[in-house]
């Protein structure tokens, strides 16, 4: 192995790596907020990407389908309460009627009407994150909201539960088949006889803008600081007024919106499948270990790592390499179990 | 009042089961679900257009989804046997799933036509493999088709890249084996995972050993990663693909980096443009033109057609068996197997089979042909 091979190593791991990490800090905020591990968060990549194909081929997704049962079965669990609070209730009932059931339904105008086909790439990337970001929140009103208080073990199997739902439904929309997206530009640029796609450094460009606007975002912004405040203590945080389902749909909704444009970034680089999301979310899971599900900068250098590690040992042993990336984890849970103390949870 | 009421659940028990009973019961277990649903979904499709009379008697198709699982392969395919009563089985779409399932029908005493590929399932060495019979080529015949498109066009070093499971494996071995002796030599053997987001290491590992061509052993659409990672990396050589990826998609997916790529494949792939004297053209445009019918154009894949064959082997069978015993019987069963045993020259939409007791797959030379992909559609060559 040479400098170069190295290097177009190292380039490549960092590209994974950027998407491992977006991964991994939706990961860590979704489990801070709602004690939730989001297994299903691979299949927003796949959604995604897989969304804007159809986009692409001029196919109705099937995930605009899903976002508007999704979107009947919210109206349906919200509205009993609602109705109970009488003509008080009338603004958050337009509002409940406007995001649930006529969102859906312009979306799904647009999506037939139009033909999203001819539209210009960002116009196509735009709606497919339209159709999918909104399922986030969806999901966490049907499936997580009810059992909020729920044990960390209970919200695990519901987790798996909702990720294996949300394969199958895969299967169902796309078929078996990957697909591909083209890349957002073809340039590519030559570095000391190295050269980098385009399409590589909008991952990777993308991914630090991201980061950086999360960071803004939790800094900066009253939602941000409120989702803090949760994730340090639920009970604190609600006696100050913060409405911990609000956080709860408000972290799902970022986490889908980082999966799906993870997914839409990748796309133009390999081919996605329906299940592709399971293995890149879990890689992205291993990063947000290494941060102990609770650190971001450390979950992202983790997910880098991951990335990293997975380049290298693809090029030594190829037949290895998930097992290599995977034992990763017990390394670190031995060094992080000797490290630090362990503190029971309220359960 | 109760007496009359159970005398009419009886009745209506016995009319709802006596017909059951003299109909031929067909259990079809395939991965429509899972990794394999690619391959699964086509058979799937097929068994719907399968005839629903043979020989004069009802067919009946029982299919359960084994979602590409070993363990509920051989579920199924124990409900099917003890609780459908089946009198044979067809299935399952890949080999770890069609050799579970050999133990359970041997000892139930029913035949079985798998649709996956690998040698061993018909390997007569085992014993149980008398009830057991199949449909896709042997791994070995189309390795022995690469290899000698490779040597006649005077590739002298080749490298592998293949799925890091039995599929590629199973290819490693035979294509080696093959390679040795006829004098190529294979200057890297690398793999990969059928999810895998990135081939770049095992890209730049090929690169570095220089070969002539390169095989790449993967099946659907996910073969098209590492043949495009080697093309954006600048691989002048000869690209060789399997089999495994004979359907429209992989061309959709692969697009123009696939220009060019050779493979073999049964000659459904390419019914169209069989020469006229070719007994099976007309057997596999038969299939393809019910499939796409049902289907939409350019829908058919190599896969669905192992199910029709499995089709056509017993309608071929079971007129025979019928002579013998009623459907639902031992005596049914086993002369069916004897039946299936002893087609000759049954043309089918893969080749043309020739079964003895010896050989539970019955092809020959006629069940392949070199393809390539010439203006993103497959072409026949030689």
């Amino acid at each position: 192995m040479d400098l170069q091979i190295a290097l177009l190593l190292a380039q490549d791991g960092i590209v994974n790596g950027a998407i491992y990490a977006l991964l991994a800090l939706a990961l860590v905020l979704v489990f801070a907020v709602t004690r939730v591990i989001f297994i299903p968060q691979g299949e927003f990549v796949a959604y995604g990407a897989l969304t804007l194909a159809s986009f692409q081929i001029g196919q109705t997704p099937g995930t605009l389908w899903l976002l508007m049962v999704l979107g009947v079965a919210v109206a349906a669990l919200d509205a009993p309460a609602l109705w109970r609070q009488g003509c008080r209730a009338g603004p958050k009932i337009y509002g409940l009627i406007g995001r649930q059931i006529a969102y859906p339904l312009v979306i799904a105008a647009l999506v037939l009407g139009a033909q999203p086909k001819e539209w210009p790439m960002l116009l196509q990337v735009l709606l497919a994150l339209a159709v999918v970001v909104p399922l986030g929140p969806q999901l966490y009103r049907v499936a997580y909201q009810p059992i909020a208080e729920a044990p960390v073990l209970i919200l695990l199997i519901v987790s798996v539960a909702l990720h294996l739902a949300l394969v199958g439904l895969g299967l169902l929309f796309f078929g078996a088949e990957g697909s591909r997206t083209p890349a957002f530009s073809d340039a590519s640029l030559e570095v000391g006889g190295l050269t980098i796609s385009g399409q590589s450094l909008w991952v990777v460009g993308a991914s630090l803008v991201l980061i950086v606007a999360l960071y803004v975002f939790f800094e900066r912004s009253l939602y941000g600081k409120a989702l803090r405040a949760t994730a340090i203590n639920r009970a604190g945080a609600r006696l100050m007024g913060i409405s911990t389902t609000l956080a709860g749909k408000l972290s799902f909704l970022l986490a889908a919106a980082i999966g799906a444009l993870s997914g839409i970034l990748i796309a133009p680089l390999t081919t996605i499948y329906y299940d592709t999301g399971f293995l890149v979310g879990l890689k992205g899971f291993v990063g947000a270990i290494v941060g102990g599900l609770a650190s971001y900068p450390v979950a992202a250098a983790g997910a880098l790592l991951v990335g990293l590690l997975e380049a290298f040992s693809s090029f030594h042993a190829s037949a290895f390499k998930e097992v290599i990336v995977f034992t990763l984890i017990i390394p670190v849970l031995v060094w992080r179990s000797l490290t630090t103390r362990h503190v029971e949870e309220e359960e | 009042m109760k007496i009359a009421r159970s005398l009419l659940a009886t009745a209506v028990c016995t009319a709802l089961a006596a017909p059951a009973l003299a109909d031929l019961n067909v259990g079809v277990v395939v991965s429509a679900t899972g990794p394999a649903a690619s391959l699964g979904i086509p058979e799937k499709n097929t068994i719907a257009l399968m005839p629903t009379s043979i020989g004069g008697e009802k067919v009946n198709y029982i299919v359960l989804d084994d979602a590409s699982d070993t363990t509920t392969a051989v579920k199924n395919t124990r409900k099917l046997l003890t609780e459908d009563k089946v009198d044979v089985i067809v299935g399952s779409t890949i080999t770890p799933n069609s050799l579970a399932m050999i133990d359970i029908v041997a000892e139930a005493e029913t035949p079985m036509i798998s649709m996956a590929a690998s040698a061993r399932i018909v390997d007569t060495a085992n014993p149980k493999v008398k009830w057991v019979f199949k449909t896709p080529q042997n791994d070995i015949q189309m390795s022995t088709a690469i290899v000698e498109h490779m040597t006649n066009a005077g590739v002298k070093t080749v490298a592998f890249i293949g799925f890091a499971d039995a599929y590629g494996e199973g290819w490693y071995q035979e294509f080696s084996k093959i390679a040795e002796a006829r004098k190529l030599k294979i200057v890297a053997n690398e793999r990969y995972n059928r999810a895998d987001t990135s081939v770049t290491g095992q890209v730049l590992k090929v690169l570095a050993a220089k070969p002539d061509a390169v095989l790449i052993a993967g099946a659907g659409t996910p073969a098209a990663l590492p043949q495009k990672a080697l093309k954006e990396k600048g691989f002048k050589g000869a690209y060789y693909q399997t089999h495994g990826v004979a359907n429209k998609d992989f061309l959709r997916v692969c697009g123009k980096d696939c220009e060019g790529t050779f493979l073999p494949a049964g000659p459904v792939l390419v019914a169209a443009q069989l020469p006229a004297d070719n007994p099976i053209k007309k057997v596999a445009l038969d299939y393809v033109g019910k499939y796409e019918a049902a289907h939409g154009k350019g829908s058919t894949s190599t896969f669905g057609a192992h199910a029709w064959d499995a089709g056509i082997l017993l309608q071929n069978a079971v007129p025979l068996a019928l002579k013998k015993g009623k459907p639902g019987s031992k005596e049914f069963k086993l002369a069916l197997r004897d039946a299936l045993e002893g087609l000759k020259n049954v043309t089918v939409s893969h080749g043309i089979v020739n079964m003895s007791a010896q050989d539970h797959l019955g092809f020959d030379q006629r069940a392949r042909v070199m393809v390539q992909v010439v203006n993103g559609d497959w072409k026949l060559i030689q």
